[in-house]
């Protein structure tokens, strides 16, 4: 066992863990936030992405000892049921999710891109995308949808006294 | 009041979704929860000797260990959930599959015991401890080598491998056959792959010992014929047994499957233990724990008269049903039925047989063995129009049934053992809107001559098909008004993305003059609502959703009775809407709904006798059959005539669903069914090799496709309304993956027209287009497609330049000091004799190292020249066996050595995947040769390293 400490969602969290427990379920079973799924735990599908430090990390491909003193953001700490985040707004509007499986790992891929890409093109949306898999949509309106964020995103904060 | 129902409505489960809060089932989480872990075949035919689980059962951690033999009178086969359709002749051979291996493994992946530990990461490490005896047979894994008089038979109750055989008719295709200006032949071959939901299957059961009830959840699409198997296996009675399907990520067809091994012990385990258990599938067991579709070979021929007319069709098929068969014949019927389409075929004969093989269990797949007959049929066309010089669009429409020929009955029997009739459709404007979307008269005229003349080569594909949906045989749905006005809809079919939150809520609101939100749905809860069978068949929008309708109407009319007899008016004065019920002509005289459903159940006093309490109903729905969707999908490709890439310039789909209960859904699941039929005809496959050993069980080796390689849809709908139910609606659930085959076919072979590359096998891969491409160049016949020529697993080769003498070198080898030191990961290895001995430990790409047990048997040696090796491997990451020979020759100033190995892998380290395998054991031959050389230089010999593992 070996003691762990770090932010979750903005949460500071002390535990002693197996040093080979990975960070998916040390945040699905032991901090309980189920909202980071599971599909393959060998780092292909996507649907386990957090931010670690502010970019997207496959939490499936690192122990959680190695989250040590990080900064770790799951889709729990996006909106929340009645104040959704923009980009799980247009994710309703577009319908771009129908299992909604895949959809918290790909939300938490898109946050860092779209900061890092406030205007993206399809083909750039495209490729953002590639690292994720969804079997139920066919990724067009998850295009749609990331396309739709930007622009509200934009939008919000080219509008005086926006918050963000 | 505008109608909710053809609307686009926002989903009601989405915001759950997409914060996160959305329970699935691995989301379960209980108190004093264990896990469990199973143990599977690493091989694919076996006789199963002893399972000894001490050591497993020993480790800190463990609470039990189970085999077949400690489940007692619970073990038993499964159900046959699927009887054959009353066809006369019908041959149809049972075998069932088995909670946990008993005697004999049949395929790869069976489990063989189960483990059930604090963590999971505990239970997996007891399986490491559990000693399996297991003699290995040969596997029969080819359909035709299955049947051959001397195949290893799978179950050795039957005296073959045939699982079933069928032969359906409508007239005389001899007869059509005598008379037709032109037959056409081919021999076709269909494969199919992993269903690969993105959420692997899962298992949580909770007993409780007081109330004794037993609560399930379950990653199932069947939540209540779960729960009435389970509480017979149980014996408990049905009302103490709760199956929970929450929110499931994703079906597409296998989870509709029972009773897996799985679903039958946790729960067992559960009550056996006194503390909840939970299973959770991991990628690479979903390979080959869940069911899959594959392989059909077909010998088809088309007879046609002068003008392209369909004069008859013969279809010869064989069908891979895998090791059981518990699913019964829904697969190739479906193929055998949906090969008709569109078109009016009045002579038919089709034969197929089922043939068990040591692979997988094979059971629907999105699309249900629909693709594979509409493959033979589309191809069959595209065939008859080049031979007679017909325009492809020209003799799809010349052989179309007519808008007046409905109801269309093609006299043979379908899946739901109701004769094939059509009930509606109107397939010409489909393919009129299609060829008009995709631009079909311009491209051939313009476009593609132009591409041409420019070098590329660009292709169009257009084709048509029908699907059978909305099959029986009923569903129900419960519609309860609270005294607080909410509206509550039960119904049993479970949701896998398909939207019925929001389609059902559409149509109850829409009867009770309610907005879509306020239509709280509960769905798959068997405490709940506990009559109907799944959602499959693409039938729940449309057998749910007439129960929802009927349900909802009833209510309906209660309130407006209840309202009239308040108001003392008839009842034909109440309207309803904005969530009251209110006299017509003076809308402030009324109640709301709440208000109804209070007055509706009064505590005190009295009322009419034969009054229901309450503002609730509940309906059934069975459909008198099912009702045919069609559509036509028509794209454009590029093609590479030397790299073989494909891209897809456009697709369009024109899609007859009947009415669109809600229009976003209905194209969600296009997409999503079209991206699928991509995967099957371009990314995806299976591959086992001759050991019936899967090769590409992970995500890594096994492709699905992303979004760069799924283009944009272009959308195009018909309505034909379905007379067969209320709403008028037909599925659409599988209808984008159904003819996505033969359409990739069609277009990529219009592309390379003139080359001679004809396509009659799917899936392709770049690869295989390359060999079709690089075949065609050369004069003479295309060999035999590839889907059936499967490899050896491993194959090594290669030489290597030493400085020493042949003899040096040949003491060097054969040293086990030295080859301890220069095989990467070895332990130990002592030598007895001809014999090594030793322990390595191995790890390959995400399968990270775990210890191998090594045997090496030193045989034909000629000292200073040559030797061979049969080398065994074993340890829980699976097995690795062959022979090895290594040949030593002078080669001026030193010594060559060449070798080559053959190795059989089997295991988990089979399944990460022939490209991984192949770099790693490439990897590791050239570490060891050039750590051999660096030891021969220590021992004084000079080398001069030329070769290199190659
Ligand atoms: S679960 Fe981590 S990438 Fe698939
Ligand atoms: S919505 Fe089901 S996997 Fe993406």
């Amino acid at each position: 066992m070996q003691t762990l400490s770090l932010t979750v969602n903005g949460r500071r969290i002390e535990r002693s863990v197996e040093p080979r427990l990975l960070l998916s379920d040390f945040l699905r079973h032991d901090v309980e936030l189920t909202g980071t799924h599971v599909g393959c735990e060998h780092g292909v599908c996507g649907a386990c992405t957090v931010l670690v430090d502010g970019e997207a990390v496959r939490s499936c491909l690192m122990f959680a000892v190695q989250a040590e003193a990080a900064r770790v953001d799951t889709v729990e700490s996006l909106g929340s049921e009645h104040a959704l985040h923009p980009l799980q707004e247009a994710f309703r509007d577009a319908h771009a999710l129908q299992c909604g499986f895949c959809t918290p790992g790909m939300l938490m891929t898109l946050v860092p891109f779209l900061r890092d890409h406030p205007s993206p093109g399809e083909l750039e949306i495209r490729h953002a995308l590639s690292g994720n898999l969804c079997r139920c949509t066919g990724y067009a309106n998850i295009v749609k949808a990331v396309a739709l964020a930007a622009e509200r995103m934009r939008e919000a904060g080219a509008a005086p006294g926006a918050a963000e | 009041m505008t109608r909710l129902v053809g609307q686009p409505v926002k989903r009601n489960e989405d915001a759950r979704l997409l914060t996160g809060r959305a329970q699935f089932v691995d989301d379960v989480h209980l108190p004093g929860m264990l896990h469990a872990a199973f143990l599977r075949s690493e091989h694919a035919h076996a006789r199963l000797r002893a399972v000894d689980l001490s050591r497993a059962r020993q480790r800190p951690g463990v609470i039990a260990a189970f085999a077949a033999d400690d489940l007692g009178d619970y073990w038993a086969p499964g159900p046959l959930l699927v009887p054959p359709p009353p066809i006369p002749d019908l041959v149809f051979r049972h075998a069932p599959q088995v909670p946990l291996a008993r005697g004999k493994l049949r395929y790869v992946g069976e489990p063989i015991a189960v483990v059930i530990a604090e963590s999971r990461y505990v239970a997996e490490d007891a399986l490491a401890d559990i000693i399996v005896d297991a003699e290995p047979l040969p596997a029969v894994v080819q359909l035709e080598a299955a049947l051959a008089p001397d195949a290893p038979r799978i179950h050795e109750q039957l005296d073959s491998n045939v699982a079933a055989h069928a032969l359906q008719t409508t007239g005389s295709y001899a007869k059509a056959r005598a008379k037709a200006h032109r037959v056409i032949k081919r021999r076709f071959h269909y494969d199919r792959g992993a269903s690969a939901a993105i959420e692997n299957r899962g298992v949580v059961a909770a007993w409780d010992a007081s109330a004794e009830e037993m609560t399930i959840w379950d990653t199932t699409q069947a939540p209540i014929p779960i729960r009435n198997g389970l509480a017979a296996m149980l014996g408990l009675p049905e009302s103490q047994v709760r199956v929970i399907a929450p929110f499931v990520g994703g079906g597409f067809g296998p989870k509709i499957m029972m009773f897996y091994p799985e679903e039958v012990v946790i729960p067992w385990a559960a009550r056996a233990i006194g503390r909840p258990v939970k299973w959770i599938e991991d990628r690479r067991e979903n390979f080959t724990a869940t069911t899959q579709e594959r392989s059909q070979i077909h010998d088809a021929e088309i007879a046609l008269a002068k003008d392209g007319r369909i004069l008859g069709v013969h279809d010869v098929f064989l069908h891979d049903t895998g090791a059981y068969d518990p699913y019964g014949l829904t697969v190739p019927i479906n193929s055998q039925c949906t090969l008709l389409g569109p078109y009016k075929v009045p002579n038919y004969s089709s034969e197929f047989t089922a043939v068990f093989t040591n692979t997988p269990i094979v059971t629907p797949v999105r699309g249900a063995g629909r693709q594979h007959g509409v493959f033979v049929m589309e191809r069959l066309l595209d065939l008859a129009a080049r031979e007679l010089g017909i325009d492809r669009l020209e003799i799809r429409r010349r052989n179309f049934i007519r808008p007046g020929e409905f109801p269309y009955d093609h006299k043979i029997i379908f899946q739901d053992f109701k004769p094939l009739v059509y009930d509606s459709g109107n397939y010409e404007p489909a393919l009129a809107k299609a060829s008009a979307l995709i631009g079909y008269d311009r491209f051939v005229r313009e476009e593609q001559p132009r591409a041409r003349s420019e070098g590329r080569q660009l292709g169009i594909g257009v084709v048509a098909y029908v699907e059978g949906t909305g099959i029986g045989p009923y569903e129900g749905a419960r519609v309860t008004v609270e005294p607080s006005g909410r509206v509550r809809l039960a119904t049993g079919v479970g949701t896998q993305g398909q939207g019925h939150f929001t389609s059902f809520a559409q149509i109850v609101a829409d009867q009770l003059g309610v907005g879509p939100d306020e239509v709280h749905v509960v769905t798959g809860d068997t405490r709940t609502f506990s009559w109907g069978t799944g959602t499959f068949a693409s039938r729940g929008a449309v057998v749910a959703g007439s129960a929802c309708h009927a349900a909802a109407a009833a209510v309906r009319e209660k309130a407006i009775a209840k309202t009239a007899e308040l108001l003392g008016v008839k009842p034909k004065h109440v309207s309803i809407g904005g969530g009251r019920v209110y006299l017509e002509r003076d809308p402030s005289k009324g109640f709301t709904l709440g208000e109804l459903a209070q007055k509706a159940n009064p505590l005190r006093g009295g009322v009419t006798p034969g009054t229901e309490p309450g503002l609730e109903a509940t309906k059934y729905f069975g459909p008198e059959r099912g009702s045919t969707a069609n559509g036509v999908h028509a794209m454009i490709v590029e093609v590479d005539r030397e790299t073989a890439q494909v891209e897809i310039k456009r697709y369009v789909v024109v899609h007859d669903c009947g009415t669109q209960l809600n229009p976003m859904i209905v194209e969600g699941q296009i997409h999503g069914g079209v991206a699928f039929g991509i995967g099957n005809a371009f990314y995806e496959q299976l591959v086992f090799d001759d050991g019936g050993q899967l090769l590409n069980a992970s995500f890594m080796d096994y492709l699905l496709p992303t979004a760069l390689d799924v283009p944009a849809i272009e959308l195009g709908h018909v309505e034909t309304p379905s007379p067969l139910n209320p709403l008028g609606t037909k599925g659409v659930g599988e209808a984008g993956a159904i003819p996505t085959g033969a359409l990739f076919a069609q277009a990529v072979e219009n592309a390379l027209a003139g080359t001679g590359v004809e396509i009659t096998e799917i899936p392709l891969s770049p690869s295989r287009l390359f060999t079709l491409i690089a075949d065609s160049r050369r004069v003479g016949p295309v060999p035999a497609a590839a889907p059936s020529a499967r490899g050896r697993a491993l194959c090594l080769e290669g030489t290597y330049d030493f400085g020493g003498s042949p003899g040096d070198v040949y003491a060097l080898l054969l040293d086990p000091r030295v080859l301890a030191s220069v095989m990467p990961g070895t332990k130990r290895l002592d030598r007895n004799g001809d014999r090594y001995d030793g322990v390595l430990d191995v790890g390959i790409g995400p399968v990270s190292a775990a210890e191998f047990a090594l045997e090496v048997v030193v045989a034909d040696q000629i000292v200073g020249e040559q030797y061979a090796m049969r080398i065994e491997a074993r340890g829980k990451l699976g097995f690795v066996s062959g022979t090895a020979r290594v040949r030593l020759a002078s080669n001026g100033a030193g010594t060559r050595m060449s070798y080559s190995a053959e190795l059989q892998v089997g295991g988990t380290i089979a399944a990460v995947g022939q490209r991984m395998l192949d770099s790693v054991s490439k990897a590791m031959s050239a570490q060891a040769l050039k750590a051999l050389e660096r030891s021969l230089r220590a021992r004084g010999a000079a080398s001069t390293p030329t070769g290199a593992a190659s």
